[in-house]
């Protein structure tokens, strides 16, 4: 079967010698969605940004049947639409639309289709009336899902999101929710909201100390308390 | 967060604010070097200028006052020209000791000072009405009009952006700080301590804070370029290709860099 993303025996140390991932392997089918738990510093946030090759640690990454090398590297990035913790980081044009056609426009897409790709992603984000504002003048809730519409813009066939509910209010919080459950492509999601977790993601992963300590349904791993106590994490 | 008080920009309706921002960034900064290529003593052209720069603020709606106020920011900027009016030679006007110094301020002096006095604050005037007539991916785009390097004007568009939320983490740095300042009922034991710490201290406090934003925002701008890298930036700088200035806007640089050259040449000839 054509897996979406197999990772095998993935390490990684940052430059001060710190171990993050030791050895992480785990293999994600196309269309499947898949949540990422764990403590904070478990390497959550390290291995999505093994995904599509801002780190590069030891071991194989293949995504799309495509091996990570340098060669493949901008398909890669293409392929994989990363959506970072904080929207400020990820929203950083002047314009909201200026954003959402800076994927587009490194794909090197001419002007008609970028305009058509962000008229579409923000429309499935439901921001269409936004293109023209300054990202800074934006609500937390607007900035995430406009953080998503602009890798939606690059229509990649992987989500890898950082904590995409943190920060927001119930209401953002259940529309963001909903909105993801309509995406159909793959999605890898690190996060810390298992409520979340066991609504939208069938299958999740539990990394610790950079080794995955579980791997399997969501609702045998949320239903094991002493695996989330041992792991630093709460059955929701 | 959102800090909005930074931005000059004033939202109005006006025939400048509807001018072109191409046609005005390349307006503005010709009457900048107008006023500074305007030899000294020109003072008939000085008042001409002011004139087309007061038009400019009364056109725009942003009204005289409100120009004038804003200006009036850059005027500790003139004291550095001080020195010119001690050092010029020319007929002594007042004399007086400094320390082990006699300064003489001469006439020529001081009109030398009144003069480059004026040059900046005509032309902060005209930043001024620019900035606030024109939004700031307009004035980008303007920039990029005139081919300053891409890469330059992509780092004023992320210094504007991120202005706003560095201000804000600094904000909220001092009001952690001020949620911790409260001063308690001094302790018996030692009533002569002053309460709010030393200057010292304080300056310690203050040194740290801003460590602490500086890394912050070495932080964040690792993080921006991560995000950039994960969608496909390459460390070229690339936009679309801009719009073509409309024929009417057209005319209007064209007549304005006119006067301005016909200005300048009638002060190089007169005065120069």
């Amino acid at each position: 079967m054509h897996h979406s993303i197999e990772v095998k025996e993935l390490t990684f140390s940052y430059p001060d010698g710190h171990p993050a991932l030791r050895g992480v392997s785990f293999s994600i089918a196309a269309g499947e969605k898949v949540a990422l738990v764990g403590p904070n510093g478990a390497g959550k946030s390290t291995l999505l940004l093994h995904l599509n090759g801002i780190l590069r640690g030891q071991g194989s990454i293949a995504v799309c049947g495509q091996a990570l090398t340098e060669a493949t590297l901008s398909a890669i990035r293409s392929a994989v639409g990363m959506v970072f913790q904080d929207p400020d980081d990820q929203l950083f044009s002047l314009t909201v639309f200026d954003d959402v056609a800076f994927g587009p426009v490194y794909q090197g897409l001419p002007e008609a289709e970028v305009r058509g790709r962000v008229e579409q992603a923000l429309a499935e984000v439901g921001m269409s009336d936004r293109a023209a504002r300054v990202s800074h003048h934006l609500s937390g809730g607007e900035k995430k899902r406009i953080a998503i519409a602009t890798v939606l813009s690059m229509q990649p066939e992987i989500l890898a999101l950082d904590e995409p509910t943190s920060g927001l209010d119930p209401r953002a919080r259940r529309g963001l929710i909903r909105l993801l459950g309509e995406l159909p492509m793959t999605m890898l999601v690190s996060t810390h909201d298992l409520r979340m977790v066991r609504e939208l993601l069938p299958r999740t992963i539990v990394l610790d100390s950079g080794l995955i300590v579980a791997d399997g349904p969501t609702t045998e791993v949320l239903n094991d308390p002493d695996l989330l106590q041992a792991h630093g994490l709460e059955m929701p | 967060m959102h800090v909005h008080f930074l931005d000059p920009y004033r939202p109005l309706t006006s025939p400048v604010h509807a001018l072109d921002g191409r046609v005005k960034f390349i307006l503005a900064v010709a009457f900048i070097l107008t006023v500074s290529l305007t030899p000294f003593g020109a003072w008939p052209v000085y008042l001409l200028l002011w004139s087309i720069v007061l038009s400019a603020e009364i056109l725009s709606g942003l009204g005289v006052g409100y120009v004038l106020r804003r200006a009036a920011l850059a005027l500790p900027f003139v004291l550095a020209a001080i020195p010119l009016a001690f050092t010029t030679p020319g007929t002594p006007w007042l004399e007086f000791p400094l320390g082990p110094w006699q300064l003489t301020l001469t006439l020529d002096g001081l009109l030398r000072f009144a003069n480059v006095a004026v040059k900046s604050w005509l032309s902060v005037q005209a930043a001024i009405v620019l900035a606030s007539s024109t939004e700031f991916r307009d004035l980008l785009l303007a920039m990029r009009a005139v081919r300053i390097p891409r890469l330059l004007v992509a780092m004023f568009g992320l210094m504007w952006r991120y202005l706003f939320v560095l201000v804000g983490e600094a904000l909220r740095l001092m009001r952690a700080r001020s949620a911790r300042s409260g001063i308690a009922q001094r302790p018996a034991a030692a009533p002569r301590r002053r309460p709010g710490g030393s200057v010292a201290w304080r300056g310690k406090v203050a040194g740290g804070m801003a460590g602490n934003l500086f890394l912050r925002a070495v932080d964040r701008s690792d993080r921006i370029y991560v995000a950039m890298l994960s969608r496909g930036y390459d460390g070229e700088v690339r936009s679309f290709a801009t719009q073509p200035v409309p024929p009417g806007a057209r005319v209007t640089l064209w007549i304005g860099l006119a006067l301005l050259g016909l200005l300048w040449l009638g002060g190089t000839l007169v005065w120069g």
